[in-house]
């Protein structure tokens, strides 16, 4: 027995040196962190629970018979984020690359099979080189299951993948399939082929970095969610992150307790739509002025920043907030905005996140780039996401409502639940400008006559009047008071229960 | 006494004298610009009149405007403020034609007294004190060179028809004088449509100390003892204060009967400031009278107890006035800051946009604002970007600088740059709290610009302590969030009764231990132990509390990694992380962002009106590189050291961003 105690302590203090200090000091050298002082970043102190600390693989090809390293690059467990359960795989970028073999990938399915029986996020905390290619078709196999499980764990849990290192190939298609992916700045990427794939086969010349780092990612792709400045932000702000998120789609958003008043009255807010239509504003102004401590937490900030989503709290509990920006392409849904969107409402909806859309919205932008990209299948997914969303809908309109994204935008029509306008809002089919121009095409030569219907155009849609009058509109708000009408809308529908019809899944515009 | 009285003038003078027109049962009408169509004073106001286009030149210098609003509203009399239709005798005139009172002088003292030249002279005619010059127009730069020559270097020299440090140019030298000349002339034309410039010795070493003089219709004149204004930047006023601390009771004596006589010389009546500079042997000589109510007014109003608009509206109904010279008391100490839109730590550019936060110091005793803006107005381009006065009134000096220390520590403006960590600063800083002022003060002062200030690193750790007392409170609350798993601590993971965590200020590190205890925040940093009490409620902003059972009133911005700490002129933008993982931070790479000092890059948004190089030239410190338009300013942006022009970036007529690059360097 003592021999054996012996034994397992060895084991243990070996699986804890990963792939060897000459190894972790290389991974420091990078600027990166081991797999294991990640986990001890990201969970409470004393908490975190590691299984299958001895597992090896089973390969016997290609001298592998003769290394082995317990853990087999992986580190996987359970433990808590600020007192909430979570669990976790950590891959170690020391021990063989991270590269991910049938034991490693029987380790992280593991872990994710009991998330999903008790309901608890699934953290995923990528450096892999890839399939451990020694292996051959068992490490795909490997991959494939991961997938599976990431795709009955989707809506299930939530599912967030941190990228620390090189994730490419094959392995990118996990990660995309979580709710979340984060990045790393200079130290991940992740891409399908790598750049000598891309010079052999198209002839572009083109870095690690630009193919596929988090800059990419978070600008260009829309792939990743957020970047992070190194590996210790990104483990401190995922922490925050998961505050915000239920365990699961049994639970409801985590609440914990403010002193920022209910009622919270901001006079500013009466001018932030400026006079002028053409002007533009600031629409994160209005979020972080109406949510609890200022505090919103930005997804994709720099992709498709014409739509700004995120989570925030009113009254300790967490919404998620879908607003058109105004301050880019005047706040306009196009084909990146509309899949960016339609994804979040669609998480918040799996998760009991109630939403809060906030609308200044021209249009659809137009033109071939749009409609050869497929505008008319990606507005259609933001108009499905929130059409099929159960969860409580709160809409304030804070200045244009036009045309097709009117409906769009949680109105009424797709069961918003509670619908306000500012004494702003202009709810129409278009700008009045436009608007004349077609009715009145015959009397476009008469300049006098043109400007006085442009006139009445205005009067009758540039206002929430017509809209409130059919009750489109619940009421209509001064901007001062907005926080505590959203907090009392919230409140009143706590309790809220609707259900779709029974069906298999639905078909949504892919 | 009038029943309705109409403010041809925007921003905080306009809602200065709202205020005591109210006090004083005046119905009040205010004008206004398109931009100003959310204005404070128009709220105030009991009436507001739209006068046209946002540029003052479409709205608040149209006499026409104006007098079709006085019409409109039958608006009895006009008080023009400062600035604007104030000292423009048209105006004046055409009200009289209209028998609409003006409230301030006469035609004749404004005409007088509004011409630089003609003041002079008019002032040495009246027995006063006068700076050798050449009183008159110089012709061109040749002309200015001989002047120049003939009174001894250095001169200064000015526009004719100027005021408020536009079209002023001090030359040290002949090259200087024609590049002075030039630029003075060019900038009179532009600010005041009249490029007569003239020359005059400039005194070294000078203070600005100013005479209010207050006078009726029944030859009853009165001066109000002085105010320094001798901090300025570029000729503009950043404090004013009253008394000054330099004058002796014998000086102030003579330089207010040199003011009396100067007034009594022009007929004046209602409130009006004559300037003058005094030497450092006390030696004082006339530099300007201005016909109006100043900016800095409020100094005087403190500590004499008298409301000057109050007694401007009194004369120009035509009432005696109150008091007699022997009244005038001068009790206590106030000093005025000037809260500009501008960012200190860039040459004091100004800066436009939304108060996307205004809070300003509430419930301080001896603490005035005046201000004309509110949180979610619009700093515009089209005026002056002043947000707000303000002012303290204490005992005496010491008392009135402590006072405005505390109220800019609690005074919180986001949106838009502002100078407070400035005026932060000089409240702090030695020669100003001695006295020792000369107007050189800032440039001898700060001569590299402002870069924020030092502070002793146990000060540092004070703020650090607030900033932890937010952290280990936010943490508490955090760590009650619902849906908690409530798993068991692992055995040999023994719980601190101590939160132990490492402050990271730049490159800096202190380490910390902290804990709640009955609703303090107790703080251990280098053997010093802080007792803090105070609102750390999460999105608390001004923070005030004790510390040790001393107050602090700091600024405290959290972003959900990052503290921004600001006080007094300090600011630091700390982390707070768990003393565990403190070795792990160190593992981190420090990234480096791209260098931009071989660039020269646009200071603000703005037009870029000429670039003076070309690619391959070889330039000299202090050549002119570039102007750039911005708030109808140009600015001269000039090299910084020898360099080697290798790219130009923008060209003549693009609209740049801040940081954008104009002009790339070897």
């Amino acid at each position: 027995m003592q021999d054996i105690i012996r034994k397992l302590e060895e084991m243990r203090d070996k699986a804890r040196l990963g792939g060897g200090e000459r190894r972790i000091k290389a991974q420091h050298a990078k600027g990166k962190l081991t797999a294991r002082e990640r986990i001890e970043i990201l969970y409470d102190e004393g908490s975190f629970e590691e299984w299958d600390m001895f597992v090896e693989h089973r390969c016997n090809d290609f001298g592998m018979d003769r290394e082995k390293i317990p853990g087999d690059g992986v580190v996987t467990g359970f433990g808590t984020i600020n007192g909430r359960l979570c669990f976790v795989f950590s891959q170690d970028f020391t021990v063989f690359g991270g590269a991910l073999s049938e034991a490693h990938a029987e380790k992280i399915c593991k872990i994710m099979d009991q998330a999903i029986k008790v309901g608890a996020p699934v953290i995923g905390l990528n450096d892999s080189g890839g399939a451990r290619i020694q292996e051959g078709v068992a490490s795909l196999g490997g991959y494939a299951e991961v997938f599976q499980r990431n795709v009955l764990a989707s809506g299930v849990v939530p599912q967030i993948s941190m990228i620390m290192g090189p994730c490419a190939g094959g392995a990118v298609y996990s990660p995309a399939m979580t709710d979340f992916i984060f990045m790393v700045e200079d130290s991940s990427y992740m891409f399908v082929t790598g750049p000598d794939v891309v010079k052999t086969v198209t002839h572009e010349t083109v870095s690690h970095e630009e193919l596929g780092g988090a800059i990419t990612h978070s600008s260009k792709s829309g792939v990743a969610d957020h970047a992070f400045e190194n590996d210790v932000e990104a483990l401190l702000q995922l922490r925050r992150f998961i505050d915000f998120l239920p365990a699961s789609n049994r639970e409801k958003a985590p609440e914990w307790v403010t002193t920022d008043p209910i009622e919270r009255s901001e006079p500013s807010l009466n001018t932030l739509v400026p006079k002028n239509a053409n002007k533009p504003y600031d629409m994160k102004e209005l979020i972080v002025k109406i949510v609890d401590e200022g505090d919103f937490f930005e997804l994709q900030p720099n992709f498709a920043a014409n739509i700004i989503i995120g989570f925030a709290r009113v009254q300790g509990s967490t919404i998620g907030i879908i607003a058109n920006q105004p301050m880019v392409l005047a706040g306009c849904l196009d084909i990146d905005s509309s899949k960016k969107a339609a994804r979040f409402v669609r998480f918040c909806d799996c998760f009991n996140i109630p939403i809060l859309t906030l609308v200044d919205v021209p249009g659809f932008l137009p033109g071939t780039q749009q409609e050869y990209g497929g505008i008319i299948k990606h507005g259609a997914k933001l108009l499905f996401a929130y059409a099929e969303a159960t969860i409580p809908k709160v809409t304030v309109i804070t200045r244009k409502a036009y045309g097709g994204a009117y409906d769009v935008m949680s109105s009424k029509h797709l069961r918003g639940d509670v619908n306000f306008a500012w004494p702003t809002a202009e709810i129409a089919v278009m700008g009045a400008k436009g608007a004349v121009e077609i009715i009145f095409r015959g009397d476009l030569g008469d300049q006098e006559k043109i400007a006085n219907r442009t006139a009445e155009y205005s009067e009758k849609f540039a206002n929430p009047s017509a809209a409130s009058a059919r009750g489109y509109i619940d009421d209509v708000i001064m901007p001062q008071n907005t926080r505590g009408r959203i907090a009392r809308a919230f409140m009143m529908l706590r309790n809220k229960q609707l259900e779709n019809p029974w069906k298999k899944h639905d078909n949504i515009p892919l | 006494m009038f029943k309705k009285i109409l403010i041809a003038n925007r921003g905080e003078i306009a809602c200065r004298v709202i205020r005591t027109a109210k006090r004083m049962g005046i119905a009040t009408v205010a004008v206004y610009s398109d931009a100003d169509a959310d204005a404070l004073h128009v709220r105030l106001a009991d009436e507001a009149i739209a006068i046209g286009g946002s540029a003052s030149s479409e709205s608040y210098l149209v006499i026409e405007k104006i007098l079709d609003a006085i019409k409109q509203t039958g608006a009895q009399a006009v008080h023009p403020g400062y600035g604007f239709l104030s000292e423009n005798a048209t105006f004046a005139e055409k009200l009289a034609e209209e028998g609409i009172i003006f409230i301030g002088p006469g035609v004749k003292a404004i005409a007088a007294m509004g011409d630089k030249i003609e003041s002079k002279k008019i002032a040495a005619g009246a027995g006063v004190n006068t700076v050798p010059g050449y009183v008159g127009v110089l012709a061109d730069d040749k002309e200015a060179v001989k002047v120049a020559a003939e009174i001894g270097f250095p001169v200064m020299i000015k526009a004719s028809a100027g005021g408020g440090g536009k079209g002023m140019r001090v030359a040290f030298n002949e090259k200087e004088v024609k590049e002075g000349f030039r630029a003075a002339v060019s900038e009179a034309a532009s600010s005041f449509g009249d490029d007569r410039v003239f020359i005059e010795k400039f005194i070294e070493d000078p203070r600005h100390i100013e005479i209010q003089i207050i006078a009726d219709s029944a030859g009853n004149t009165v001066y109000l003892g002085e105010r320094e204004c001798s901090i300025q930047r570029r000729h503009q006023k950043v404090i004013e204060e009253a008394p000054s601390p330099f004058l002796d009771s014998k000086t102030r004596e003579a330089m207010g009967e040199q003011a009396v006589l100067l007034a009594k010389s022009v007929d004046y009546k209602s409130a009006g400031t004559v300037e003058f500079i005094v030497d450092k042997n006390k030696n004082f000589y006339f530099l300007e009278m201005n016909t109006r109510l100043q900016v800095e007014h409020p100094v005087t109003e403190c500590i004499t107890g008298l409301d000057l608009v109050e007694l401007m509206i009194q004369v120009a109904v035509g009432d005696n006035l109150p008091i007699k010279q022997k009244d005038v008391q001068l009790n206590g100490w106030a000093l005025e800051t000037r809260v500009y839109a501008e960012d200190p730590y860039r040459n004091f550019l100004p800066s436009t946009g939304r108060l996307t936060q205004y809070k300003s110091p509430e419930g301080l005793d001896g603490v005035r604002i005046d201000t004309g803006v509110f949180e979610g107005s619009e700093i515009s381009m089209f005026y002056d970007p002043m947000i707000s006065k303000l002012i303290t009134y204490g005992k005496n000096r010491e008392d009135a600088i402590e006072k405005m220390a505390l109220a800019l520590d609690q005074y919180r403006i986001r949106g838009v740059n502002h100078n407070i960590e400035f005026l932060s600063a000089l409240m702090s800083h030695d020669r100003f709290k001695s006295g020792e002022l000369t107007t050189a003060f800032i440039d001898e002062e700060f001569p590299k610009g402002f870069n924020g200030i030092q502070i002793t690193q146990n000060d540092k750790e004070t703020l650090y302590a607030v900033a932890i007392g937010f952290e280990i409170k936010r943490r508490a609350r955090n760590a009650n969030i619902t849906g908690r798993a409530n798993l068991p601590r692992r055995a040999g993971s023994e719980q601190d009764r101590y939160t132990r965590l490492v402050i990271i200020d730049g490159n800096h590190k202190t380490d910390a231990k902290a804990q709640l205890k009955n609703g303090s925040c107790i703080v251990d940093m280098n053997k010093n132990k802080y007792d803090l009490n105070g609102n750390f409620e999460p999105g608390t902003d001004i923070f005030e509390g004790q510390i040790n059972k001393k107050s602090i009133v700091l600024q405290v911005d959290y972003d959900g990694s990052k503290y921004s700490l600001r006080k007094g002129g300090w600011q630091a933008t700390i982390k707070i992380i768990d003393k565990k993982i403190d070795r792990l931070m160190d593992l981190m790479p420090n990234k480096v962002r791209p260098d931009m000092s071989n660039f020269l890059l646009s200071p603000m948004p703005g037009l870029l009106v000429s670039v003076a190089v070309k690619e391959g030239d070889k330039i000299e410190a202090g050549q002119e590189l570039a102007i750039v338009e911005a708030m109808k300013m140009e600015n001269v942006m000039k090299a910084e050291s020898d360099a080697i022009v290798a790219k130009i970036h923008a060209t003549p007529g693009t609209t740049l961003g801040v940081d954008q690059p104009i002009i790339e360097f070897e």
